[in-house]
Order: structure tokens, then C-alpha cells, then sequence
């Protein structure tokens, strides 16, 4: 028997996943004032991470240089409309983007040009210090290329943000519990020593309840990576490209 | 935000990945295997009390494309029903958008498994012919599975033989017309010509270059011939290799034109009959002739050792 999931607004039997429509990648070019400036507010914070790391990594750069080609690196994408240029036939926006920041970084340096610090970029509270932070305490490994690397930083990157956006909607919906549950279980630093049962005897719930309560986060929590995914892919088939590599291969 | 280790992160990518079966009555074990377009997973099918093979789509589809494509496999199996084919029980699509079929678990060993544990080569040529009868089968359907190989088969416990993963088959008009009405699905049956489907080792000439429209039946017997060539390993006698070279023929027209023919030939070799594929000496000729016939060579040799022995003594 098929039945409704009470515990989610996701549907049944039959009713498609709901996938958002709008591609930041898309409206990064619209007309509209507003709506560019929110493509580009998503753009930025789905990629302001991995590029820091990247260019501190591939380029040497001490932690104020990478801070400072960071903002400036979308400060000039965002004013010179270069996402515009964007052709998804020809790669994907991750690729495309990166390949943009090579060019950045190295016309920069070959132009020996200090960036003014901040620029059009300082409303946005970009935390370089927890970058600083992460890079200090994780050591890269030597057969990673700085391309693989930006590519598994932005995975880590779109996980967390997930993982915010999650907690979230959550509160919002009165839901703390489930995420609650999901931090202990799933977030874990040892999940051997969590079960369900002794979930349930922590939180005062029977263990069938904590059973439907992670489905429905997991639900919940799915549902959201893959819609931060559709905003900053350009077509449905980079879409699905990008969806296998995030969700299909191990990180290395 | 708290950083999240590899551990985690493929803990969540696990967790996004695993398909949400709470809307089904199937109940998640573990991944079998993954492809391309959909990941197989073992189930738990709660109503039957019974494992399942369930194979689902790797991303919720939003253009119906890939959703076309893979109730299109469903159907092609279920209209398959056939011993060596494994049968579909279930199809639909799961909560969060992705659609699956069920079919029979099947409990055994992949052909290459098979293979390296050391089988005999009378046993290889019997599965092989097996296969051989499924795949024909398929063909007399209108059906050309286009990715044979030794992965895509598999050896059950009771010694059964069943093709699996008919996940790019082509279909011929007919079949098409007697699986689906839908015309969106018969725009998905149809690949583009240069398109390369299949696997490099075990790819007829023609589809390796792309060639679509040549594909037929006659892309599925020079896979089988690389099979056998597998299957043979080190063991070919020449009539063997001979079959496996006129299967693997560069032109379609110059190999078996059907999987039938090549089984038939296979049973020749089995039974040591001149096969059609090798044109033996007076030598090889008897030679297979005393091989086949042994226990009778072996008597008249005794007889005729006897009556020289009587012939001697008496003599003496």
C-alpha cells in the first residue's frame, strides 16, 4: 500500500520532485535589477569559499592577496557582466568560472596591481578568517590538483551551506527536532555509538516516531541540495551531469 | 557554519543519494551496483516478504527524457518473458521523483565470477549457449540488447543463466508499437546516429563508429563471439576459435546471422560434429571421429590386441 508521508510536504506517489525553475545562472543576465542582484548574491555565496581556498592554493597568495582577488574577482565579474558570456553548451558554470578566475588572478599579477581592499564587495559578510581557519587545520593531499581540490571544496562548500539552509527551515517551521535528530544521528563525529533507540530515549520519543522523523529530514535535506544545485546550474542536463558528480562519486 | 569532514560529507552525499522507498513497499538493504542512468539497489519487498532488485533512476528527471527511458527498459523486459531473462515484477515512481522498477533478485555469480573459479570449458560452452538462447529469444521479439559482456550475465545458484541490464536495447518498430503508445517514449527509443552505445571490448565494428542504423541481431552475435572468446581464455581448440572468429566477423554479413546459428554451432563443438565455421583435414577429421568415438576405438583396439595375443600364443 502507498500512502502520504505526513511529516513532509514533498508528496506522493506519482507527484514529482519540486524543482525550483530559477537558475541564478539564468537570471544573472536579467533585465531586472532586482532579480541580477539576487543571482548574483547566490553566485557569490555558493562560490566565494572554494574560490579563497583555490586561489590561495594554486596561486601562492598570502591569505590578504587571496581576500582581496576574491573581492575583486566577482567585484569585476559582477560589474563587467562576464557571466553573460556563459555558454553551457560548451562547459559546465563550475568550469567556466574557475577558468574565468585563472584569468583574473593572472592578469592581475601580471599587471602588478594591488586591489583595493573591499571595493563594491563589503556588504557582503564573507568569513575569510573560518577559510583561514579550515585551511590551517586540513592538510591538503599531495595527489589532489588544484582543480579536483576547488572541485571537492565546492562540494564540502554546497553541503554546509545545505546543512545551514536545513537547520534553518527547520526553525521556521517548528520542526527543530527533526533537525535535532539529523545533527545527532547523521552529523555525528561517531555514529557507532547513536541509535535509534537510544535517540528516542534521549529525545522522550518511541523509536518508530524517531524512525519517520529522520526519513523526513533525510527527505527534507535531499530536497534542498538538490535545489541550491538548480540555481546555480544553467540547464537541465548540467543539472543532471552536475547532480551525478555531486552525488555519485566519492570525495577523494 | 561547522566544517564538515570527508567522513561526513560522504555520509550526506550517501544519505542524498539513497533513494527515499517510504512511499513503496520496499524497504532499503544495499547498493548493488550503479550506472550511468539508474543505481540497483537490494530490497526488502515487505508485502511478498521476499528480495527484490530494485533499479532506480540517478536523479529526479525534469525533462521526462531519462523518466521515458527507463520505464521504456521496464517494458522491454517485462514483455521479454523468457527463462534467461530476469522478470520485471513492479514499476513507479518514488517520492522524491524518481522513477524504479522492480525484478527478481537474482542470487549467483556474474559470468566472469563464473569463469574464474574455474569451471570446464564443456560447462563455459553450455552457459554460453544459454545465453546464446536468451539473446535469440530477444531478437525473435525485436530486441537488440547492444551491451553484451560477461558483467551483464549471471549465473544463478540453481545453474540458470540469465541476461541482465537491457538498459540501452534497441527496439525494432513492432516490439516499440507492442510496449508503448506513448509517443514521447518511442522519440526516446530512438539514439542519434553517431552515438556510441555499449562497451569497447565487446562492441561490434559498426556501433563502435556509431553506425545506428546498421545496428541489427548481428550486432548482438559478434558480442557473443567476444564472450566466447572470454569464456575460451587459453582453452580454444581451432573449430573453437574458428566460431569465434566467423561471430566476431568485421562485416555483419560474414558472421553467424543469427545467435541460433551460433548456439547450433557451439552444440556441434560440444557434441564434436564438424562445425560450419571450420572446414577440417582427413586428419582433424579423424581425429575428432576417434575423440568422439573412444569407447569404440579403444574396443576394437582391445579385440584386435586380443586376437594378435591368441594368434601369438597359439603360434608358440
Amino acid at each position: 500500500m502507498r500512502f502520504m508521508d505526513p511529516d513532509t510536504d514533498i508528496g506522493g506517489p506519482l507527484h514529482k520532485f519540486p524543482v525550483t525553475n530559477h537558475s541564478a545562472i539564468a537570471n544573472a543576465r536579467s533585465d531586472d535589477q532586482v532579480t541580477r542582484q539576487r543571482a548574483l548574491d547566490i553566485i557569490l555565496t555558493s562560490y566565494w569559499k572554494p574560490v579563497y581556498k583555490y586561489i590561495r592554493l594554486k596561486w601562492q597568495a598570502s591569505n590578504e592577496d587571496a581576500k582581496d582577488l576574491t573581492q575583486g574577482f566577482f567585484a569585476n565579474t559582477f560589474e563587467k557582466d562576464h557571466f553573460a558570456n556563459y555558454d553551457a553548451r560548451k562547459a559546465s558554470f563550475q568550469t567556466f568560472l574557475r577558468t574565468c578566475l585563472d584569468g583574473f588572478v593572472a592578469n592581475e599579477r601580471k599587471a602588478g596591481r594591488r586591489l583595493k581592499r573591499g571595493g563594491d564587495m563589503d556588504h557582503y559578510q564573507l568569513d575569510f578568517a573560518a577559510a583561514e581557519d579550515e585551511l590551517a587545520a586540513h592538510a591538503l593531499s599531495a595527489t589532489l590538483s588544484p582543480e579536483d581540490y576547488f572541485h571537492r571544496e565546492w562540494v564540502r562548500w554546497m553541503f554546509t551551506l545545505t546543512v545551514d539552509a536545513f537547520r534553518r527551515r527547520c526553525e521556521e517551521t517548528g520542526r527543530s527536532i527533526h533537525f535535532q535528530l539529523f545533527e545527532r544521528y547523521d552529523l555525528n563525529d561517531d555514529s557507532s555509538d547513536v541509535s535509534y533507540a537510544s535517540l528516542a530515549q534521549e529525545f522522550g520519543l518511541d523509536p518508530a516516531t524517531v524512525t519517520n522523523y529522520l526519513a523526513a529530514a533525510r527527505r527534507d535535506f535531499r530536497r534542498i541540495v538538490l535545489e541550491k544545485l538548480r540555481e546555480i546550474t544553467a540547464t537541465d542536463e548540467e543539472f543532471r551531469t552536475e547532480a551525478r558528480s555531486l552525488l555519485g562519486v566519492d570525495v577523494k | 557554519m561547522k566544517w564538515l569532514s570527508d567522513d561526513k560529507l560522504n555520509r550526506l552525499r550517501m544519505i542524498v543519494s539513497e533513494p527515499d522507498f517510504s512511499s513503496t513497499k520496499y524497504t532499503f538493504q544495499k547498493e548493488l551496483g550503479r550506472g550511468g542512468m539508474g543505481t540497483v539497489y537490494l530490497c526488502e519487498d515487505r508485502e511478498l516478504n521476499r528480495l527484490v532488485a530494485v533499479k532506480v533512476l540517478n536523479t529526479p528527471d525534469i525533462t521526462d527524457d531519462l523518466r521515458g527511458r527507463m520505464i521504456r527498459e521496464a517494458q522491454i523486459i517485462a514483455g521479454l518473458e523468457h527463462p534467461g531473462i530476469v522478470p520485471v515484477h513492479d514499476v513507479g515512481t518514488l517520492s522524491d521523483g524518481r522513477i524504479f522498477y522492480a525484478m527478481k533478485f537474482v542470487r549467483g555469480l556474474r559470468l566472469d565470477e563464473y569463469a574464474a573459479q574455474g569451471a570446464s570449458l564443456r560447462d563455459r560452452l553450455r552457459k554460453f549457449q544459454a545465453v546464446c538462447d536468451a539473446v535469440a529469444f530477444a531478437h525473435a521479439h525485436g530486441v537488440i540488447h547492444r551491451d553484451l559482456k560477461p558483467q551483464n550475465i549471471m549465473i544463478g545458484s540453481f545453474g540458470e543463466v540469465l541476461v541482465l541490464d537491457w538498459g540501452v536495447a534497441k527496439t525494432q518498430s513492432s516490439f516499440q508499437q507492442s510496449i508503448s503508445t506513448n509517443p514521447r517514449q518511442s522519440v526516446a527509443n530512438q539514439t542519434e546516429d553517431g552515438t556510441v552505445i555499449g562497451t569497447r571490448d565487446y562492441m561490434s565494428p559498426e556501433q563502435a563508429r556509431g553506425e545506428i542504423d546498421r545496428i541489427d541481431q548481428r550486432a548482438d552475435v559478434f558480442s557473443l563471439g567476444a564472450v566466447l572468446r572470454f569464456l575460451l581464455a587459453d582453452k580454444a581448440t581451432k573449430p573453437a576459435k574458428a566460431i569465434c572468429l566467423k561471430a566476431m566477423g568485421e562485416a555483419p554479413e560474414s558472421r553467424y546471422t543469427s545467435a541460433t546459428e551460433l548456439s547450433a554451432d557451439i552444440g556441434r563443438l560440444l557434441d564434436a560434429e564438424p562445425v560450419l565455421a571450420y572446414r577440417e583435414n582427413a586428419v582433424e577429421r579423424v581425429s575428432r571421429w576417434v575423440g568422439k568415438n573412444r569407447f569404440l576405438v579403444l574396443l576394437v583396439l582391445a579385440y584386435l590386441l586380443m586376437r594378435i595375443f591368441l594368434i601369438f600364443t597359439s603360434r608358440t
